[in-house]
């Protein structure tokens, strides 16, 4: 699982120290993958020339910038990549959809690539800040090996704006043991916060989960924008922080190495901790939460165009496309991956929840995206 | 060839004048701009004439509560750990040594913060030192992600931006003034208080306004070592800016740090020069 020319990200790398720290990977691997000992070779990768494929790439350039979500891909699909068209894989990792927009909005993201999820795309063609994709750059793109309802949100107005990547859900993972009985809903997540778990429990740096999970306590919808509901979330909220260990996106490493016992967490993320460890599980909210669909965009004037389009049509390539779900545990909407993926990845519980779970379940809606109280909210919340 | 000395005064004052009128003057205007205007429809700024922005600051009392007194308390705990280990080096140190000794205090600045700060998770995380105190017996301590934790990383990154200007002050002491005052019968604590302190005090203003002025707007070490719940107004600013995009609430109260940092530092100044006519007072008796 080398990838020499990716930058590591401040998260991974923390992840992978953390790995090591377990024993759970060699110190070869660490290094490896941390760059740390193989310095030399990313100084190569920092020369153009000197990368073996560079001859065959045709004009794709050397390098595409990925702006993506924390543990949402497969290193070793990035460096098969660079090792096919001369473009080595550069990674941003963010933890919310808003943090996106904001980058886009100010200008010179430099992205190439980036991973929206289905509220948002509206808000992003709206803002002129994401272009029609050219389809005849997206050969493995196949619009009937997708279910509708994943991929629905990826066309505004008649033009397609971006093509699936993964669904999920958000639900809640814990340590269980550490729980006296495991959790089904949200009113527990929040009272058991403020009893057994205190400094214990992680949310998202995310208002849509935040305070979309806040408002399902009380019973109201995930996507409530109603000053009087909000207000009710927000009291929950502020109650609950003194009870946090802390608010953030990236809650892997403190739940793995035991400082956190429970979090707000996607599926495919609390698929990789019960894989790892599986004293942690996973459960949606009984009372419904978020069903989410990711999609792949290219911004308006991405500074390598045609490197994004090749990085895109290689990853919903159905056998690339397999192995990055085998390695994240994300489900796919995309039929032709399915057919090639483990039967028990199909009939996992945590991936596929059952129908009454999944029916209480809201897709985010793009109001909360753009509405200012939700991100004033959320950042009262977060500097209280 | 001889230059004019306007020129020669334009020549030296142009290149830093270019830069901080581009770089400095002309953003804070643009900031100050938008401090009176409005959110955007989808985030960012809009153009209006309000204060409502800075009515609403009241709404972030807690970062600017958490920045003054966390810049304050890490700037005294720095120096009270870094005028004894500079006495120490100008002082007490053999020559031969002295210079190995200082290198050692700025060997931490060969890594990144961000490495160091990393590090500090992990000593103060649960498997770190918390887990040393429980097997003493000491319960169930935990110390990632609270104000405490903030503070140690700070102290622990600015201290040698402490322990330098301190140094430098006291190796330049005149040690033949403590020579007289031990002649004159002096004991040594009353040369210390009424001499090497005294003289040593331009080292610590500078290096305290050094730490304290970098401190008020510190985001890095609160993001890492207080999980997104100790906040400052650097991570209040960057949450305005990179989360809720509300630039304009974000612009008044970027201005208010600035005015509320000036007004800190002339405090601090007029403490300072106080100080230092007292010590002149001393001087002359």
């Amino acid at each position: 699982m080398k990838n020499d020319e990716t930058p590591i990200t401040r998260q991974k790398f923390m992840e992978e120290l953390r790995r090591y720290q377990k024993g759970s990977v060699t110190r070869r691997h660490f290094l490896g993958v941390t760059g740390l000992g193989t310095a030399m070779a990313v100084l190569g990768g920092a020369m153009p020339m000197l990368h073996p494929g560079r001859a065959l790439a045709g004009d794709i350039g050397d390098r595409v910038i990925l702006a993506t979500w924390p543990n949402y891909h497969d290193p070793e699909n990035f460096e098969i990549f660079r090792e096919q068209t001369g473009a080595a894989v550069q990674v941003n990792v963010f933890g919310s959809n808003e943090e996106m927009l904001a980058k886009l909005q100010a200008g010179g993201s430099g992205w190439d690539v980036f991973v929206p999820t289905n509220y948002t795309i509206t808000t992003y063609v709206e803002a002129d800040l994401i272009e029609p994709l050219d389809l005849s750059k997206l050969p493995n793109y196949d619009a009937s090996a997708f279910e509708a309802r994943f991929a629905d949100a990826g066309t505004v107005g008649g033009k397609l704006y971006a093509v699936p990547k993964n669904w999920g859900t958000t639900g809640m993972s814990w340590d269980s043991s550490k729980a006296k009985a495991p959790f089904t809903s949200w009113k527990e997540f929040f009272d058991v916060t403020m009893g057994d778990f205190s400094g214990r429990t992680i949310v998202h740096d995310y208002q849509l989960t935040t305070i979309g999970n806040a408002l399902k306590y009380f019973g109201y919808s995930f996507n409530s924008i109603d000053p009087k509901e909000l207000a009710d979330a927000e009291k929950l909220l502020i109650e609950v922080k003194p009870h946090l260990f802390a608010i953030t996106s990236d809650y892997q490493p403190p739940m793995r190495n035991g400082d956190a016992w429970l979090t707000m967490c996607w599926t495919g993320e609390g698929k990789q901790m019960n894989r790892d460890m599986p004293e942690i599980q996973f459960a949606l909210g009984k009372e419904g939460g978020e069903i989410w669909s990711d999609y792949y965009a290219v911004p308006k004037n991405a500074p390598h165009r045609e490197a994004a389009y090749a990085l895109i049509n290689f990853l919903i390539d159905p056998q690339v496309n397999a192995r990055e779900a085998l390695a994240h545990g994300f489900p796919v909407a995309d039929a032709r991956v399915n057919a090639l993926l483990p039967e028990e990845l199909l009939n996992d519980p945590i991936l596929h929840p059952a129908a009454d779970l999944l029916d209480a379940l809201e897709f985010g809606a793009a109001a909360t995206l753009t509405d200012p109280n939700r991100a004033e909210l959320m950042a009262r919340f977060k500097s209280a | 060839m001889a230059i004019s000395q306007r020129a020669a005064r334009a020549l030296l004052l142009g290149p830093a004048g270019l830069w901080y009128a581009g770089l400095l003057v002309l953003p804070l205007v643009v900031v100050l701009v938008y401090s009176f205007g409005e959110r955007g429809a989808a985030g960012g700024y809009a153009p209006a004439f309000t204060f409502a922005q800075y009515a609403n600051l009241g709404a972030r009392w807690t970062a600017f509560q958490n920045t003054l007194l966390l810049a304050p308390a890490g700037t005294l705990a720095a120096l009270l750990i870094a005028y004894p280990l500079a006495y120490f080096l100008a002082v007490r140190v053999r020559e031969r040594w002295r210079t190995l000794l200082l290198v050692l205090v700025i060997v931490p600045f060969w890594t990144s913060i961000l490495i160091r700060s990393y590090a500090w998770i992990f000593l103060l995380g649960g498997r770190g030192i918390p887990h040393l105190l429980a097997e003493l017996g000491m319960g169930d301590i935990r110390l990632i992600n609270t104000p405490f934790a903030v503070l140690v990383g700070i102290v622990y990154g600015y201290l040698p931006l402490m322990v330098f200007p301190i140094y430098v002050s006291l190796e330049k002491l005149d040690k033949r003034l403590l020579e007289a005052a031990g002649d004159l019968g002096a004991p040594p604590w009353r040369s210390f208080l009424q001499i090497t302190l005294p003289l040593s005090l331009p080292g610590v203003a500078t290096g305290s306004m050094l730490v304290f002025i970098l401190l008020m707007g510190e985001y890095l070490i609160p993001q890492m070592l207080g999980g997104g719940k100790v906040f400052f107004v650097g991570n209040a600013l960057v949450d305005l800016f990179l989360q809720s995009r509300n630039w304009a609430f974000g612009s008044a109260m970027s201005v208010t740090l600035v005015a509320v940092m000036l007004v800190t530092v002339t405090l601090y100044m007029r403490f300072l020069k106080r100080i230092g006519a007292a010590r002149d007072d001393v001087g002359l008796m």
